[in-house]
């Protein structure tokens, strides 16, 4: 490993407390979360069209709670921008 | 006077939480407070040695429970402190020999005579941590910056806040400030982050604490100790004094020196 462009091991300890965190608090595994978000998604397509492949869901942490986070680009929106 | 009763624990075991109790016991009556210390680890008994009273050992909180013994008879008295009590855990008997009632009991009981009680709880999330939560106006967690450590603390957060206990104040133990500089250690700052919950102190890593265990003389009685000052000042927080936080930066002898001169720090 090279010793200059080393990622620091204190970035990987947080990094990586930070994702265990999150699914020890919610008692979600990553797999359960997946299948979450797929039953969300297809919820919502039943009443609009949505862009599955630009969706983004996750667990995301404020303080201590926690907040389920989901964008999700709605299809055709693009075409009312100007230009 | 009705004793505030302070429960000092972690989750993983092996972080500090009984250098923690005693340290703070005896830095709490080095201030004047009356201060009764209890072993909430049944079966793994470790307050005594490290507070250097092992020798005096006479009876246990099983005995007061099972009524074997008075409660006084089982407060084994310091050396050096007269206003500091241990009751220290049994050794030999079942852990469910315990219960959270109990432990409320005899809180209630040394509470008029008592400024301060610290209920050292053992590692884990079960019988005997609950039973040492039960009685606690405040609770200190105890947590190294290692991600062991501070996933099972969030754990143990996690219950205290579902247990409806308040938020906790952390205590983060053993920080090493050259590794933290060297980015190869989680900081206080990300320690803070990651749990989400108030400080009451930092410890830095120091050899004294091991040779004070092996003396039986808990580090606050070495003045010159940083990890002694630390936990001095944890102390006067808990009395509810304004203390800075310990500049850790600083570091004494010829190391430091040179590191100074060479613009490392």
């Amino acid at each position: 490993m090279n010793w200059f462009t080393r990622k620091s091991s204190a970035s990987s300890a947080k990094e990586r407390l930070q994702l265990v965190l999150v699914h020890d608090r919610t008692d979600l595994t990553p797999a359960q979360l997946e299948d979450l978000k797929n039953e969300l998604l297809e919820a919502i397509s039943h009443y609009i069209e949505i862009d599955p492949d630009a969706v983004q869901i996750g667990l995301e942490r404020d303080g201590r709670s926690q907040r389920l986070v989901a964008d999700i680009p709605l299809r055709g929106v693009s075409r009312h921008r100007p230009g | 006077m009705t004793a505030q009763v302070i429960t000092v624990t972690s989750g993983k075991g092996g972080v500090g939480k009984t250098t923690a109790v005693a340290n703070l016991a005896t830095a709490l009556a080095a201030d004047g407070r009356k201060v009764v210390c209890m072993d909430g680890d049944i079966g793994l008994r470790n307050l005594d040695v490290i507070m250097g009273l092992e020798n005096r050992i006479v009876y246990d909180i099983v005995d007061v429970i099972e009524g074997r013994c008075k409660l006084k008879q089982a407060m084994i008295r310091d050396k050096h402190y007269p206003d500091l009590y241990l009751i220290p855990a049994a050794q030999t008997r079942d852990k469910n020999a315990v219960s959270p009632s109990d432990m409320m009991r005899i809180c209630n009981d040394l509470k008029p005579d008592t400024d301060f009680i610290i209920i050292d709880s053992p590692a884990g999330i079960e019988r005997g941590f609950r039973n040492a939560i039960a009685a606690a106006d405040r609770v200190l967690v105890v947590t190294n910056p290692e991600v062991s450590a501070v996933r099972d603390a969030d754990r143990v957060v996690g219950i205290l806040e579902a247990e409806e206990k308040g938020s906790p104040s952390l205590i983060l133990n053993r920080l090493n400030p050259a590794l933290v500089k060297n980015n190869d250690m989680l900081s206080p700052e990300d320690v803070l982050d990651l749990l989400g919950i108030q400080l009451i102190g930092i410890v830095p890593e120091d050899e004294s604490v091991i040779i004070g265990s092996n003396r039986g003389a808990p580090v606050v009685t070495d003045a010159k100790s940083r990890a002694g000052q630390a936990f001095r000042n944890i102390a006067r927080r808990i009395q509810g004094h304004n203390v800075p936080f310990m500049d850790l930066e600083q570091q004494g002898g010829l190391w430091g020196a040179i590191q100074k001169l060479t613009g490392r720090k």
